[in-house]
């Protein structure tokens, strides 16, 4: 009797050891708010997913799945009109029940004026609540992909909302911050136990869960902080102060590999990077003598060739990034394997085609690169000059932080820059719309190239409202191959995604870099 | 008297307002706030509603006004990184940061008080020569690199110190301390050590310097000669006479422990006002900079008036000119 | 050297250099071993920095000469791909180490004699005028000492920096970060030239010969130059010693925070903040060789300033 008393009490032990393990996470940057819909940035909506929903999520798989909704389809009767079918018995951390009221409220508020991810949803016109558990979307217009667009639309509870004043997204010169930026009330399997910005954020799993069987939920409370020194990161996981790092340097990989304590978990990330170059007739930063060459479409091939893909891979990236032939990431919808093909490294080839063009005493241009964005951003532009250097290009290397980097792009005023892309709604409208498109007030926002090509243009404009798949993905197709020949942008390659942890840890790594915790379990 | 401290008050105000307004027309030249302010989906449309939002168009004069018209009322305005008040951000970090600096200020100042007598002392001993030597690695390499050094050895190899944050922190009414808990102890060394090891290195030479020229004085030569035991002259006289100058000094080099804890917060992941800082320029949270900016401003301004206001009521030849002397 | 005791003074009349190896300077330095190893560091690393070209065995900053396969060659070993090989290995983007720490060690010096000479010439104008002019002179030189001291160096070049890159046309920005550099530091470091001259002018302007200059009627501008500037050039030369090892590793400290020597023409600071990337991946010698080579660097000037304070101090002879 004692003995069994004993190991009943042991049992009763170890399962609450089992259940109370804890996970020390951290990355580079810390969320910048808790509201759901004021920051469109990656890890502001990688810590908040811990906490709150979407209609539709992005498993780890990068495959579409229901998390408050549970089925979606198009109207039978009305192509711009999408019908979701809520999930039952959903409560809210503070334990109230989740109801389509809760949707129409945070996608309304998601598309308000100051909300942050409205682009997102630009093509929603009006969301009603058909009935507790039934949500209707209507669209300016045919969308296919609108589930695409909602995982990271997060939902949160109306009457929390309006209890604490916060219905309306800040504004940032409005004077007061809202509640919703440091409190939350979601649906999500961890809630906040307490956060301190920039130094650390305190989860605890939700007892009321409503996936609590449906996904393995390894860890019963996170500790999540940033660590923005990349030496001081590493030191943090390898000294054992944390357990999970985000943002690991490459050249860092082959030490944790070889510690026993720890492993790394990779994926191809949704990330291509690229060069985008200044087509038109004059150059931002001196044209020479004869015009922009670059306006010539030979000199844009010949820089082309002139870059050795593999030499950045191996050497600037140690083996992580996959080459690239086209500036979309190889799951999104229109890759082709034909597609991503490049020319080989061929430094003569390459000057002869200057020489051609009338450039063979080569020229000089600036080259703008962020130093504080992508993996080894300013090591890939150094090691570009150097390349170019050889068939003859002066490049003079300007890289600067990104607060300074990107406004040179949107505002057009660069003649050769890095730029990386991710792709949210896995799906080649995104880019077209966005690098391709004519610059524009609503359409060729990030296109800093002056690249300008009318049928290109109206045909982003027809694929958007395609619903004819097949059709659709045959213009994608035509569209891609347009683009490619014109050649406005090098692609270089697409990084590849590293998570270091501890060898315990078992996670479940997405091309993203968003870190769905619910997935990790205990190994 | 009063008349002098009244212009000297007012003088540093003028200093302020100029600082300021150096400080504010350089923001424009940090990057673009609004180009981080929104996710890469926004239109041009949202652009300009956040521009003119902000005031961004309007001059810099213009803005710098209104900044010092809400600053009198001591309000900072909202910072465009977080979205909080930014009086609320400081108070909250500037504990971390206060702590910080008053350890490796108390470290400097012992440290280089004891060596700076014991080299001045054993002037001509080998371990003197040692102790002058290897203090001045700590400011022959730079500070970021030392960080990472005593990181990598104390943190990575031999698992003694955190390597980075202030460990658990109490909170006594508004004021968050590592002072009260073993891991926010064992928090603070390193980045003690690193921060201090520059001011350490100056206190010292300054000290020795000093005591080895008390030491020449007749006065000392004098008590020595009727026979007073070496300890006493060397504590009792010519320390007390070293410790007027070293005192000022570590006065006004606190600011520059404040400042150059920019450096050391970045390596040590220390939630102070200077990672802050850090943050708010790669960001360009123009609140945050402008606030942090006024806030050393003031704070080198009143040590300084200090400093002034001392030397004013303790050297008398002063009040006679009516002039503040230098430090 | 007024305080120098007039018994030292040798009998005849020696040439130049004799009279200056007998001097008490020279003869403190010939018995003190750590000035003298110092010294011998300090010229050989600047003779090395200014022939760099010389005997650097590549151009690391010739772009079109590097290949980028040569990329983390370890110092001494053949290269896996291209068989190349390099004394001290190469770093992330395959340049010679030996090569980028001397054309490196190059910026960092003119970097930092640049900035001090731009503070010493400040200072020591600025001094001279507010200690011997006195008035309103004097007191507006010192409240703009108060102000540039209410601004630490680091944020002063930060901001500097920032206008600097707003203002200067993008084809020169390349060579802007150094000029920002010496500006930045140099203008931070101004303050302590200024206060120490207008002190030791304070001093000698009441001092009989001074006084004597006056009043046989020489101009303020030649008595200041020709009596009092001599007297104080000997706290100016320390400060200058000891300000060229700050500035050296300010700017070092500034490339951490961004502010510093582009990475296509690295001075030892950049190096160093690139190097410490590899810390923990086993590429020890991107980091540990441009460290040691400013160490070294800065450490003997450094040691050399502390040999002079007290060898130049009349009141510890």
């Amino acid at each position: 009797m004692k003995n069994m008393l004993l190991a009943a009490t042991a049992l009763t032990l170890s399962m609450t050891m089992a259940q109370a393990e804890t996970l020390r996470w951290a990355r580079s940057g810390d969320a910048l708010t808790l509201d759901p819909h004021a920051q469109n940035e990656g890890p502001t909506l990688a810590l908040m997913h811990q906490m709150m929903e979407p209609l539709v999520l992005r498993n780890p798989a990068g495959e579409l799945e229901g998390a408050l909704a549970t089925d979606w389809s198009v109207s039978s009767d009305n192509p711009d009109v999408w019908n979701f079918t809520l999930r039952e018995g959903v409560k809210f951390h503070d334990g109230a029940d989740f109801t389509a009221e809760d949707v129409v409220f945070s996608l309304e508020r998601a598309l308000s004026e100051n909300s942050d991810m409205k682009g997102l949803i630009s093509s929603v016109a009006s969301v009603e609540a058909v009935s507790d558990y039934e949500v209707r979307i209507t669209t300016k217009g045919p969308n296919p992909l609108l589930p695409a667009a909602l995982p990271n639309i997060l939902i949160i509870d109306k009457d929390w909302a309006e209890a604490n004043d916060t219905v309306h997204v800040q504004d940032v010169e409005g004077g007061d911050e809202t509640y919703a930026s440091r409190n939350v009330n979601g649906t999500g399997a961890y809630k906040l136990v307490s956060r301190e910005a920039d130094v650390k954020t305190e989860m605890t799993a939700f007892d009321g869960y409503w996936g609590k069987d449906t996904y393995p939920i390894g860890y019963s409370d996170i500790v999540y902080t940033p660590i923005q020194n990349p030496s001081t990161r590493m030191a943090a996981l390898f000294s054992g102060e944390v357990d999970f790092i985000q943002d690991v340097p490459v050249q860092d990989l082959q030490r944790i590999e070889q510690d026993p304590g720890l492993k790394i978990v990779s994926s191809p990330q949704n990330r291509v990077i690229f060069f985008g170059l200044n087509t038109s007739d004059e150059l931002v930063n001196g044209t020479p003598e004869g015009g922009n060459p670059m306006a010539d479409k030979a000199v844009r091939e010949a820089m082309n060739m002139a870059i050795n893909r593999d030499a950045i891979k191996q050497v600037v990236m140690r083996g992580q990034s996959i080459p690239a032939g086209v500036i979309m990431p190889p799951f999104v919808n229109g890759w082709s394997e034909e597609l991503n093909s490049m020319p080989a490294t061929d430094v003569a080839a390459a000057k002869a085609k200057l020489s051609e063009a009338g450039w063979g005493d080569g020229f000089t241009v600036q080259l703008d690169c962020p130093n504080d964005r992508y993996v080894n951003d300013e090591a890939i532009c150094q090691a570009v000059v150097g390349m170019m250097a050889q068939i003859g290009v002066t490049v003079n290397l300007n890289a600067q932080p990104k607060a300074q980097h990107f406004p040179l792009i949107s505002g057009v005023e660069s003649d050769f820059y890095m730029l990386g892309w991710g792709v949210p709604s896995y799906d080649s409208e995104y880019i077209f719309n966005f690098l391709y498109h004519t610059k524009g007030e609503l359409y060729g926002t990030w296109n800093g190239t002056h690249y300008s090509n009318e049928k290109l243009d109206e045909m982003t404009k027809a694929i958007a409202a395609e619903v004819d798949l097949e059709k659709r993905d045959a213009m994608i197709d035509e569209m891609w191959a347009m683009a490619k020949a014109d050649a406005v942008y090098l692609p270089i390659h697409h990084q590849v995604l590293n998570w270091a942890m501890k060898t315990s840890v078992g996670a479940a790594v997405d091309a993203d870099d968003q870190v769905k915790l619910k997935y990790f379990s205990v190994e | 008297m009063l008349a002098y401290i009244i212009r000297r008050v007012a003088q540093s105000v003028l200093v302020l307002l100029v600082t300021g307004f150096v400080a504010f027309s350089m923001f424009s030249f940090v990057g673009d706030p609004v180009e981080n302010m929104l996710g890469q989906e926004r239109t041009q449309a949202d652009v300009d509603r956040l521009r003119d939002q902000l005031g961004l168009d309007r001059p810099f004069a213009v803005q710098y006004w209104k900044f010092l018209e809400q600053a009198v009322q001591g309000n900072f305005g909202l910072s465009y990184r977080q979205g909080r008040p930014v009086s609320e951000i400081l108070a909250e970090r500037l504990p971390a940061t206060l702590e910080l600096a008053a350890v490796s200020g108390l470290l400097a100042l012992l440290g280089g008080i004891g060596f700076g007598i014991f080299t001045a002392i054993r002037r001509r001993g080998a371990a003197a020569n040692v102790i002058m030597t290897v203090s001045l690695i700590g400011v022959s390499l730079p500070t970021f690199l030392i960080g990472i050094l005593l990181i990598y050895v104390f943190s990575v190899e031999l698992g003694w110190l955190p390597s980075f944050g202030r460990g658990d922190v109490v909170n006594l009414g508004g004021w968050s301390t590592g002072f009260l808990t073993q891991s926010g102890l064992k928090a603070l060394v390193l980045p003690a050590i690193t921060l201090g090891l520059y001011q350490m290195t100056l206190i010292m030479r300054l000290v020795r310097t000093e005591m080895l020229e008390v030491l020449r004085m007749d006065y000392i030569r004098f008590s020595r000669a009727r026979g007073l035991r070496e300890r006493a002259i060397n504590f009792r006289h010519a320390l007390k006479n070293t410790l007027v100058p070293v005192i000022t000094i570590t006065g006004l080099q606190l600011g520059s422990i404040i400042a150059f804890a920019i450096i050391t917060e970045t390596v040590f992941q220390w939630p102070g006002v200077g990672l802050l800082f850090i943050n708010a320029i790669q960001f360009v949270d123009i609140p945050v900079m402008a606030a942090y900016l006024m806030m050393i401003s003031v704070m080198f301004v009143a040590i300084n008036l200090i400093v002034d206001l001392l030397y004013f009521a303790i050297d008398p030849r002063l009040r006679i000119d009516g002039k503040a002397g230098g430090h | 050297m007024q305080d120098r005791p007039t018994e030292t003074l040798p009998p005849s009349e020696p040439s130049r250099l004799a009279r200056a190896w007998d001097s008490d300077l020279a003869w403190s330095f010939r018995h003190t071993p750590v000035a003298m190893v110092s010294a011998a560091v300090v010229v050989i690393l600047v003779l090395s920095a200014v022939f760099a070209p010389l005997i650097a065995p590549h151009d690391p900053f010739d772009p079109g000469s590097l290949n980028l396969m040569n990329g983390f060659t370890p110092p001494g070993r053949p290269n896996a791909f291209t068989q190349d090989m390099f004394l001290l290995g190469t770093d992330d983007q395959g340049r010679d180490v030996l090569s980028t720490i001397l054309y490196g060690m190059r910026i960092s010096l003119f970097v930092g004699f640049s900035a001090v000479l731009l503070a010493l010439v400040i200072g020591v104008i600025l001094g001279l005028l507010a200690g011997y002019l006195g008035g309103w002179v004097e007191a507006l030189i010192m409240r703009v000492a108060d102000i540039q001291l209410t601004f630490p160096a680091i944020l002063v070049a930060m901001l500097i920096f920032g206008v600097a890159k707003g203002i200067t046309p993008p084809a020169y920005r390349d060579q802007m970060a150094i000029w920002v550099l010496i500006l930045a530091i140099g203008l931070s470091d101004w303050v302590q030239f200024a206060r120490v001259v207008r002190g030791a002018t304070l001093v000698e302007k009441r001092r009989d010969y001074v006084q004597a200059a006056r009043l046989i009627g020489r101009k303020p501008f030649s008595i200041m130059l020709r009596h009092i500037l001599p007297n104080v050039l000997n706290p100016v030369l320390v400060i200058a010693t000891i300000s060229l090892a700050l500035a050296i590793i300010a700017e070092a400290t500034l490339s951490f925070l961004g502010v510093g020597a582009p990475p296509t023409k690295p001075s030892l600071g950049t190096l160093i903040r690139i190097g410490q990337g590899f810390m923990f991946s086993g590429e020890w010698w991107i980091l540990l060789f441009p460290a040691l080579t400013l160490l070294a660097l800065a450490l003997s000037i450094n040691l050399l300033g502390d040999w002079l304070r007290d060898a130049l101090n009349p009141r510890l002879r």
